[in-house]
């Protein structure tokens, strides 16, 4: 585990973390791949529709940076959410049933998979159209920096502070034209946004050198638009942290954009239907010989000597509980009723005849709210 | 300064009267609404092309960077799709963006922010997220423009559930739905038109607002419904002016906002009536007019002494020779004949 021995040099900021800390990390990312591996079973049992993007491989990724932020920082990412949700403390339950189309889910079943919000965990969204998120990710950042600088004070009333957003991209979206408005807009109106390309090396079959272009220097993009940038390796927790977080803390300060490049991999097909054929076992299988989880857990038992492997085994049969208990949940809830949901969210203030078919209506509170 | 962030409901109670002497620009008009609303909510912005530095390319935004500021009043470059996706992320943290289009046909650019995104993010979220925001800018031929320049979005973008649409005809109607739109908690489309900007007309000093969905009636008649939005409206008062000089006398609707519309009031008219003509600037496939005919069939039908007829563009690209953009809009020569057919059929 090369990776693991590098960020235990004493001055890294992971290795300032406690143990306790890090340990809470890997249960994190333990936490995303059990999920994942039962919302594939889940789907495979047709409990869930739709697309489904798995997040299997890149666990790193979302812990990392997420551990990075504040908790009032705002995040928003692509469709293949279901890690940030989890990072960010939702509720496995809630997301969950949310792909189970249930009443009880984040979005009361309204989003599905690809569309995970959490208000109260500031996620505003996983989002299905590719690079979508990106000026949503601009206004966001562009709203906490008005909100410091302008209202002088939190919306909420409180104290003004500094913030940063981070939004989230696949190495896919980096050939949308909304990311490269988005970065240029960030650039010229300096919106502390942190663009984070997950490089998981494909969009869908098509491998990133097919699809970009100087697929090995990313970091040009940015630069055409004056955004400063990082390139991490993204499969130890520990290293891209040590990276990431003092980048953030910068960006925070001074109050401008930023540019990451994160090489991930996925180690599940695109999304439940897919067949990868355009790569090979033996791919898939080097980077799986640097898992995120594993070196983490490496890093924990043999360096740090503060985990056991029996630890460890509890830590993950105790995940595994908790997200049998959240399937048991979402198997359990109701499903929304149509006579109250269908017609409800569409509106913050429904009126009359805004629809020749029928009033809408004020929904069921959210479960999160 | 404001020192809480609760949006007020617009007070209805006062309307003033319609008729006075303070005479300004529609565009002034729509500058006193932005202006009042911005005074009394630091959330809310106006962002766009040209609105600050070069006072709006329409000059609507004048003097209001000197007054706001470039933090409030905000310069973007010309990326329609990144700064409406932008301030829709503004929107939703929690800030009242106003975004002006140049022209609503420079949106086709940002259809996925303002289509995909805007009306469909309180929905998505199970109720987490609203998108508190205002689009203007000018819809409809601006005046030999051509194709590209002179879209009328209504029709396309008013059928999309979870946005709100108001498309006023006058300076008086232009301040007041425009401020309710920036109280609004949804998204709100609000289509102006070049050719208007420039319109002066009365608007009170005191303060107003006017609701989405209550048609203005503006005529009274008993031999003919007239209805339209927007520009249009002004021909629908030129033919109904013409054909009372033959004893046909129009009952004439200025719907103010299409979504929600006031079909109450157009049925309520057609009960006297028994007769309609809709004037509608967009196509005629799938479009206001459709919908308003539509409705009509499901809740007058029994009221109906002759088939709806409506006027709308004509069902090509808009031509740019003048000639020929003439007879591709509608006006008054138009509905008049249709007016006639209705009433003699
Ligand atoms: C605008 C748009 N075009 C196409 C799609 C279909 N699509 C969904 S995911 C995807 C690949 C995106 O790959 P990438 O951005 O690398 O993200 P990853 O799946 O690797 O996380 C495509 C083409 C879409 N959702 N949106
Ligand atoms: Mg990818």
């Amino acid at each position: 585990m090369p990776t693991a021995t590098k960020s235990a040099a004493k001055d890294t900021p992971s290795a300032k973390l406690s143990d306790a800390t890090l340990t809470q990390w890997l249960r994190d990312m333990v936490l995303i791949r059990e999920f994942e591996l039962r919302t594939m079973a889940a789907y495979q049992q047709a409990k869930i529709g739709g697309f489904c993007h798995i997040y299997i491989g890149q666990e790193a990724v979302a812990v990392g940076t997420i551990q990075a932020i504040n908790k009032d920082d705002p995040i928003v990412t692509a469709y293949r959410d279901h890690g940030h949700a989890l990072a960010r403390g939702m509720d496995p339950g809630a997301c969950m049933a949310e792909m189970y189309g249930k009443a009880t889910g984040c979005a009361k079943g309204k989003g599905g998979s690809m569309h995970m919000f959490d208000k109260p965990n500031w996620l505003f969204g996983g989002h299905g159209i590719v690079g979508a998120q990106t000026p949503l990710g601009a206004g966001l950042a562009f709203a906490a920096r008005y909100e410091w600088e302008v209202l002088k004070k939190s919306l909420d009333g409180g104290k003004a502070k500094k913030k940063v957003a981070l939004c989230y991209l696949g190495d896919g979206a980096l050939n949308q034209g909304a990311l490269h408005e988005a970065m240029n807009l960030a650039g010229i109106l300096s919106t502390p946004v942190i663009y984070i390309v997950e490089n998981n090396g494909y969009s869908m079959g098509t491998s990133i050198e097919r699809g970009t272009t100087m697929a090995d220097k990313l970091y040009k993009k940015a630069e055409a638009y004056g955004i400063e940038h990082r390139t991490i390796d993204g499969m130890s927790v520990t290293q891209l942290y040590d990276e990431f977080k003092p980048f953030v803390d910068i960006l925070r300060d001074e109050q401008r954009p930023g540019f990451v490049d994160i090489k991930t991999y996925r180690y599940q097909g695109h999304s439940m239907s897919d067949p990868q054929k355009y790569r090979t076992k033996e791919e898939v299988e080097q980077f799986k010989e640097r898992d995120g989880i594993s070196s983490l857990a490496h890093h924990l038992m043999n360096e740090r000597e503060c985990l056991s492997e029996d630890e460890f085994k509890a830590m993950q049969k105790e995940v595994r509980e908790e997200v049998m208990a959240a399937v048991k949940f979402a198997e359990e809830s109701p499903e929304p009723d149509p006579a109250t949901e269908l017609y409800s969210d569409v509106y913050a203030n429904p009126q009359p005849n805004l629809s020749p078919m029928r009033d809408y209506t004020q929904g069921q509170k959210n479960p999160l709210l | 300064m404001t020192t809480t962030f609760a949006t007020p409901k617009p007070d209805f109670s006062r309307t003033p009267s319609r008729n006075g002497d303070r005479v300004i620009q529609f565009r002034e008009a729509l500058r006193e609404a932005m202006s009042e609303e911005m005074r009394k909510d630091e959330r809310v912005f106006l962002m766009g092309e040209e609105v600050a530095y070069y006072n709006g390319a329409y000059k609507v935004s004048q003097g209001m960077l000197e007054e706001f500021g470039d933090k409030r009043i905000i310069d973007t470059p010309i990326s329609e799709s990144g700064f409406a996706g932008m301030a829709i992320g503004a929107a939703m943290y929690g800030l009242r963006p106003i975004v002006e289009f140049m022209s609503w046909s420079f949106s086709l650019v940002a259809a996925d922010p303002i289509l995909n995104n805007a009306p469909k993010m309180l929905y998505m979220s199970g109720g987490q997220w609203g998108c508190p925001i205002v689009f203007r800018g000018n819809d409809g031929a601006g005046g030999q423009l051509g194709s590209t320049h002179s879209w009328c979005v209504e029709a396309l973008f008013s059928n999309v559930p979870g946005l709100k649409m108001a498309i006023p005809s006058n300076p008086y109607d232009a301040k007041g739905l425009l401020k309710t739109a920036i109280l609004d908690d949804d998204p709100v489309f609000f289509l102006e038109s070049e050719r208007m900007l420039g319109d002066k007309g009365h608007v009170p000093e005191e303060e107003y607002y006017i609701p989405f969905g209550q048609a203005h009636h503006m005529r009274e008649g008993s031999d003919c419904t007239l209805i339209s939005w927007g520009r249009p409206v002004h021909f629908c008062a030129e033919a109904a002016e013409e054909l009372s000089g033959d004893g046909i006398e129009c009952d004439v609707l200025d719907m103010r906002t299409v979504r929600p519309l006031d079909i109450d009031s157009v049925i309520a008219s057609l009960k006297k009536t028994n007769r309609i003509v809709i004037v509608d600037q967009s196509w005629p496939f799938g479009g206001v007019s459709s919908e308003v005919m539509a409705q009509i069939c499901e809740k007058g039908f029994d009221w109906l002494d002759h088939p709806p007829v409506r006027v709308n563009t004509e069902d090509v690209p808009t031509p740019y020779s003048k000639n020929l953009e003439q007879a591709y809009l509608p006006n008054k020569s138009k509905i008049v004949a249709a007016v006639r057919k209705v009433v003699s059929g």
